[in-house]
């Protein structure tokens, strides 16, 4: 925080310029995200790992149109649970219409945007949201909200190649050796600590 | 109008494990042959090369080398009176694409069946009686023995490099080895790879229940080692990638590190990837293939004439491309009658969880799909009395680290929360230390669960989608709750600070949205009778002798063991007939 200013609710954003965000979405990903994974001593937040700019890649990119899952009709939502996503929604289509659709709901309960709410109250929704207790036109928030964590964990672990997981910080934090791939050294003391921290895709080391 | 190659002797529909057998046998024997696979060309360099390889992300989650679901899935349903919906994400079970298949991308987890196994329902009857089979279970006997397969299982084990310890040699019991295998002629070509932490652990525990631990059998090469073909493979250096990655090191058996290097440039073989089967052509009778018809990449149908066909596609996909070619009579789950699409079986998982204190270092990144691996054999099969068990057939259980992958491997304990600070302290605190032990169980096959086409949903070249109508019945939830049982008292030796149970209860529903298994049989089984079979003990089809079936979609029902040593096991005794007989006079080789 820098000194002077007065604490402010709405995160810091990632640093980068979204490609298929827009600007108010971009704001409503970052703060959503910011509580999925806040920042504190333990380790790094989700913007500090670059999770936004992840997603925003993710989505401008062919993961976003759906070229990942097999999207003809008929759309079945209200089949069991059990049998996986049934919902007509690109991930593009599911973050956009998602985030339009949740960002109208608070500032109906609140009279602000999702961003501007304290981390408090951003928990309580993401809560409300995760329970299935908003319902939206024409778009499933709880679908949003599976699809939005698991993007973000994705954004978190995966190698910096993609965008995300800035400085290898979520590795160093649990102790994944990233792109390392050689344990020749440690096949003869299994339950020894290891000593190296991780390598990256692009050649980044620690150790 | 479809351009027509030169006809040729045999044709190959699939390119992975059996196509590769298959086609190093018909070229030995001086046919020329076609091989047609619908994936990419893919190859240790360039495709698998360090460090592009070790990417969760692009391998382990969006998964590169699996079928593109978005071009062709599966429909699913749990009962016959549900619409099936699509398998849109993957979840459950991935399916495989590209030269190698899913032995590109398989743990390496390399088992034969046991005795039993291969004589299940007549050694159920005996051992137990009629009244053990349920009246829906539709269990059958295969058509072939284990000791008839033995040279062949023996032999995929030297191609495959499989590191492991004996346990039966020649009817001998050796320390350290699986007591409950069927007598095997020669040792593993290769000694285990070094264990993991998790395993020592695992094992010492077991060993103190009295329970047999042993190494994981594993085509991870322990050590440099060239296979009877002359392919180098080299040693397993645990790098945590085999799992969904393909091996930059030459360590884990596939078809492109064991077989297709010896067979790149025969003269008589001409691999086309990006080639689509959509028919196997049949002459007008219906009783002779003549062929199969494809889409290349550019989008045309061509007609690839030959004598001989062998499908060795995936086994669902091998299922499918009987259905649509109108081979053989299609399953009725309403009759009874039928045998296309009969028997689909699946394996049903459970694990128990061991979370240590951060003084325990299990570095779980330390790992491949098999080797560093151990298990016990105890509970699988009819290895133990099922007298008053109420269920039949049996679990693998056994320990290991894949990986660790930390976007699909993070394990915390169930009390943690699912986001938030929580998770991330979660996250934190227990990577480095905790663990699992698996089950992987049997599921027997039932007159309600099997294959189809499916009324509504189609593909990308506007086929219709194969329908799996499939769900859990009272064997399964018995049989995982005894083995989870057995892996939480292993657990509960090893004295970790907390336990996590990952269990299917009885009523769950099949989830297709959590990984489980890639281990799906059935649907083209073998057996001994055309009225209840598709194919013969030499994988022939009953209906049109001059093509042959490979693959899991010959079991009659799932084992509590990895399918790729039992089905290449049965693909090198379908060469071996083909070789020796059929090619000599073609036609059935086991009368109707």
């Amino acid at each position: 925080m820098v000194s002077g200013c007065a604490p402010s609710a709405a995160p810091q954003l990632d640093d980068r310029e979204p490609q298929f965000f827009t600007r108010a979405e971009w704001r409503f990903v970052n703060a959503w995200v910011d509580r999925l994974i806040p920042p504190d001593a333990t380790g790094p937040g989700a913007i500090e790992a670059g999770v936004p700019g992840f997603i925003d890649l993710q989505l401008a990119g062919p993961y976003g149109a759906g070229a990942y899952w097999y999207m003809s009709g008929p759309f079945h939502p209200d089949a069991p649970a059990t049998l996986g996503y049934q919902h007509p929604h690109t991930p593009r289509a599911l973050y956009r219409q998602a985030i339009a659709g949740l960002d109208a709901d608070v500032r109906r309960r609140h009279g602000k945007a999702f961003a501007a709410l304290s981390p408090d109250a951003r928990d309580a929704y993401l809560k409300l949201v995760e329970a299935d207790g908003v319902g939206l036109e024409g778009v499933s928030a709880s679908a949003f909200f599976d699809l939005a964590w698991r993007n973000t964990r994705e954004g978190y672990f995966s190698d910096p190649i993609h965008g995300g997981n800035r400085g290898m910080a979520a590795w160093r934090m649990v102790g994944f050796p990233g792109a390392r791939a050689d344990f020749t050294d440690w096949m003869d003391k299994p339950g020894a600590p290891y000593p190296l921290g991780p390598v990256s895709i692009g050649g980044r080391k620690f150790g | 109008m479809s351009p027509r190659p030169k006809p040729v002797d045999a044709v190959i529909i699939g390119y992975g494990w059996t196509g590769a057998i298959m086609a190093k046998t018909l070229t030995d024997a001086g046919l020329s042959v076609v091989a047609l696979e619908r994936g990419p060309m893919r190859d240790t360099s360039p495709d698998f090369s360090y460090p592009q390889v070790a990417d969760e992300l692009r391998h382990g989650i969006r998964g590169e080398y699996w079928q593109p679901l978005a071009r062709e899935t599966v429909t699913i349903r749990h009962r016959l009176d549900q619409e099936a919906v699509p398998y849109r994400q993957y979840g459950s079970f991935v399916l495989g694409n590209g030269v190698g298949g899913a032995g590109t991308h398989w743990n390496g987890q390399q088992w034969r069946a046991s005795p039993e196994d291969l004589r299940f329902r007549s050694h159920v009857l005996e051992r137990y009686g009629a009244q053990a089979i349920g009246p829906d279970m539709t269990i059958q006997d295969y058509p072939v023995t284990f000791e008839e397969l033995e040279p062949h299982f023996d032999h995929f084990e030297k191609v495959a490099g499989v590191s492991g310890r004996a346990g039966n040699l020649r009817g001998t019991l050796m320390p350290g080895g699986n007591p409950f295998e069927g007598p095997r002629s020669d040792a593993f070509p290769n000694p285990p790879v070094a264990d993991i932490e998790s395993s020592i652990r695992f094992a010492r525990a077991a060993r103190e229940l009295g329970y047999n631990a042993f190494p994981m059998p594993a085509a991870n090469a322990s050590r440099a080692y060239t296979n009877p073909y002359g392919v180098r493979m080299g040693p397993c250096n645990l790098c945590g990638f085999c799992e969904r990655f393909g091996c930059f090191l030459y360590s884990k058996a596939s078809p492109q590190t064991t077989i297709l290097p010896i067979l790149k440039h025969r003269t008589n073989l001409e691999v086309r990837p990006n080639a689509q089967v959509t028919r196997i052509l049949l002459d007008s009778d219906g009783k002779r293939a003549v062929g199969a018809a494809y889409v290349d990449e550019k989008g045309d149908l061509i007609e690839q004439r030959a004598d001989l066909v062998i499908l060795s596609a995936f086994q669902m996909h091998n299922v499918r491309l009987l259905l649509l070619s109108g081979i053989g009579e299609p399953y009725d789950p309403a009759t009874g009658k039928g045998v296309v699409g009969k028997n689909y079986a699946y394996q049903m998982v459970s694990s128990v969880s061991a979370y240590f204190d951060k003084d325990v270092h299990l570095n779980p990144f330390i790992g491949a799909g098999a080797g560093g691996q151990q298990v016990i054999d105890d509970f699988n099969s009819d290895h133990f009395d099922h007298t008053g068990l109420g269920f039949i057939g049996g679990s693998l259980i056994f320990a290991g680290a894949t990986g660790a992958r930390p976007i699909e491997q993070m394990n915390l304990p169930p009390d943690a929360p699912r986001w938030g600070a929580g998770w991330k302290a979660a996250a934190a605190a227990h990577y480095g230390h905790s663990m699992s032990v698996a089950t992987m169980g049997a599921v027997m096959s039932y007159r309600d669960a099997y294959l189809d086409l499916d009324p509504t949903y189609r593909d990308a070249l506007g086929q219709p989608l194969l329908r799996m109508t499939f769900n859990w019945h009272e064997n399964e939830y018995r049989l995982a709750a005894h083995a989870n049982a057995k892996a939480r008292s292993i657990v509960e030796a090893m004295k970790p600070k907390s336990i996590g149970v990952n269990l299917i209860k009885p009523g769950e529903n099949y989830d297709v949205r959590r990984y489980q298994s890639t281990h799906t049989t059935g649907g083209a089984i073998m057996g001994a009778d055309p009225a209840t079979s598709v194919i013969n003990r030499y994988s022939q089809s009953w209906d049109v002798p001059n093509l042959f079936v490979m693959g899991a979609s010959a079991f009659p029902q799932n084992l509590g063991y990895n399918p790729t040593g039992l089905l290449a096991g049965l693909a090198y005794f379908s060469a071996a007939e083909i070789r020796d007989r059929y090619l000599k006079a073609p036609g059935p080789l086991v009368d109707a």
